[in-house]
């Protein structure tokens, strides 16, 4: 596996989670994670062939009824928005398209 | 009237209108006042609403059965409160108001208590220094040129100095019991699902619980009791019955027939002397008071933190998704709104929550998922099972909480992995889920505190207070206060 990190490798990331990063911060992460992930190695060590992963450390997370409850009022909802039109009750975001 | 510094004191004044809750707020709001503009441990002093709350209580006829009466309690900023600036100490969401209380605020309010402020914290928990806070970092009230530990270090320090007697952290990998360490106070992470993390800013999900920081097992028991519990909000959060902590805390030092696990093959290298001569002679004192200390093996502890650092980034890559710039907290200038999202979560985020979003993304991305994630999780079941197979033979499993004292502002900050090495005890058990306790244990040469962790069984939350307690009262570290909380005036009122 991967004992380099590329600042290339940083800006695919960065695109896929949606974040802007300054030309210092790819130079700097594409070290530092290559840092990281070296360390991480040490996993490939252990065996586990058969193991079941586990997600949760607390049992199956439970299902409830399906069943309509109260929430949130929609203008409380939206009185911590940047941006929000409270007559329609909708957010407002920039447009899609540039 | 020289004015308590413990829960169960104030509650024992204010029941009987010794002082009024309004005389312990006032109390509560002048130490603040002085003592914390040298150690940043608040992000929010909530003065108004804590003092309208207190003369509410003062006013109250039903006053005998609430167990937090008129106690003040500081929150750390990544639990939601109605109405009240709730940040995580992050850019993202400064000036946020959040809409509805967490399930833990609701029920230490139902309980009687003062909710006074929130406490500064690593940026969304992550970090364990408190040097990650937008907001400036906060400052060990035992040496102000060293961290409080983190990410809880805002709660761990307001406890430390006395500014307040109880305040709630959240602990991922170790943010309640590493800090309560280096500050030497009492820090217990509950079992998994045993609180409700309702209205807890998530980091990450599966590895998350709320609990208390205090100055005794007592104090800490007593916010167990009002604050554990099924909450249908929280699908994770156990449908069990909650045992009565408090009747399992005895008033003895007795430890006879208590089985103490101590795993030293893990103490071989990264150790400072000084906690292991600590660890020692907190061995040694539970061993006098009757405990069986038996050697066990954690053999996949080692592996522990570089499988945490996988799944807790993966998580909170996924966790983090919704700070957008569109219903809450910060949006950035952009003409478009892919530019918008990508911007906002640009100059948002601190440089340590971005870090842990592109390693998160990354190890969850295509075609490295089954070597990361999927590897991480399927050693997460072998230290899962190790934990399992120690716990047949023994009650409780002694480690130091952290393997160094307090250590200076910066020291550690160019390096992420040094930094992540501080969690290197703390981290199994939130991968387990199991509840566990630290407590003060020694000081160092330099009167720096040392902290004991007992872990135990999931869902035996009792045993451990149980054990801890016992311990603490056999020794005199939980009554060390450091410097900054003897100097300052207000120890009266």
């Amino acid at each position: 596996m991967s004992d380099t990190f590329s600042r290339g490798d940083v800006e695919r990331v960065a695109r896929l989670a949606r974040l802007e990063l300054s030309a210092e911060e790819k130079d700097l992460f594409a070290r530092q994670l290559a840092g990281i992930l070296a360390y991480a190695e040490q996993i490939q060590r252990v065996p586990t062939e058969g193991v079941e992963p586990t997600s949760h450390a607390g049992d199956a997370a439970a299902m409830r009824d399906d069943v309509v409850c109260p929430s949130l009022p929609r203008e409380e909802s939206l009185a911590s928005a940047p941006e929000a039109d409270p007559r329609a009750g909708l957010f407002k975001v920039p447009r899609v398209l540039a | 009237m020289d004015m308590p510094f413990d829960a169960h004191g104030i509650r024992e004044a204010v029941a009987t209108r010794r002082l009024s809750a309004t005389d312990i707020c006032r109390g509560v709001l002048d130490r603040i006042a002085a003592l914390d503009p040298a150690l940043n441990a608040f992000r929010t002093i909530a003065a108004d609403s804590a003092l309208a709350r207190a003369a509410e209580i003062d006013a109250r006829h039903d006053r005998e059965n609430l167990p937090l009466l008129g106690v003040p309690v500081a929150l750390k900023d990544n639990l939601c409160t109605k109405g009240i600036s709730t940040t995580a100490s992050s850019r993202i969401l400064e000036g946020y108001r959040p809409p509805y209380s967490a399930t833990v605020v609701r029920r230490l309010e139902d309980a009687g208590a003062v909710i006074i402020g929130k406490t500064n914290c690593d940026e969304f928990a992550m970090g364990s220094s408190t040097e990650n806070s937008a907001f400036g970092p906060t400052r060990n009230p035992w040496a102000t040129d060293r961290t409080p530990g983190g990410s809880s270090g805002g709660s761990a320090a307001a406890v430390a100095a006395r500014m307040v007697p109880l305040a709630l952290g959240s602990d991922t990998g170790g943010s309640i019991r590493q800090p309560a360490a280096l500050c030497g106070v009492v820090g217990y992470k509950p079992s998994y699902g045993r609180v409700s993390r309702y209205g807890l800013l998530a980091f990450a999900s599966s590895l998350d619980q709320i609990g208390p920081l205090a100055t005794s097992v007592r104090d800490a028991t007593l916010v167990m009791s009002v604050i554990a519990g099924h909450d249908p909000c929280d699908s994770t959060s156990a449908n069990v019955p909650v045992p009565d902590f408090q009747e399992a805390l005895t008033d003895t030092t007795d430890l006879r027939g208590v089985r103490i696990g101590v795993p030293r093959h893990l103490f071989r290298e990264g150790v400072d002397d000084e906690v292991m001569a600590a660890y020692d002679a907190a061995i040694e004192v539970t061993r006098e008071r009757g405990a069986d200390i038996v050697e066990v093996v954690l053999e996949h502890s080692p592996e522990a933190i570089p499988v945490y650092y996988v799944i807790a980034t993966a998580e909170a890559s996924a966790n983090l998704a919704r700070y957008d710039g569109v219903r809450y907290g910060f949006r950035a200038e952009a003409s478009a709104l892919g530019e918008m999202y990508d911007r906002s979560r640009g100059k948002g985020f601190g440089l340590e929550v971005k870090r842990r979003i592109i390693l998160g993304t990354y190890v969850l991305s295509a075609g490295y998922y089954d070597a990361y994630y999927r590897k991480a999780q399927q050693v997460r079941t072998l230290i899962r099972r190790d934990y399992d197979r120690a716990f047949a033979s023994v009650d409780v499993i002694a480690m130091p909480t952290s393997p160094t004292s307090a250590f200076a502002l910066g020291e550690r900050t160019e390096d992420p992995v040094q930094m992540y090495l501080s969690d290197v005890f703390t981290v199994g058990v939130n991968l387990a889920g199991l509840p566990a306790a630290s407590v003060p244990c020694g000081l160092t040469r330099t009167r720096l505190p040392i902290g004991l962790q007992f872990t135990g069984r999931t869902m035996d939350d009792a045993t451990v207070l149980r054990v801890a307690g016992a311990y603490e009262r056999a020794t005199t570290w939980s009554k060390e206060v450091p410097p900054q909380a003897k100097n300052e005036p207000s120890r009266t009122l």
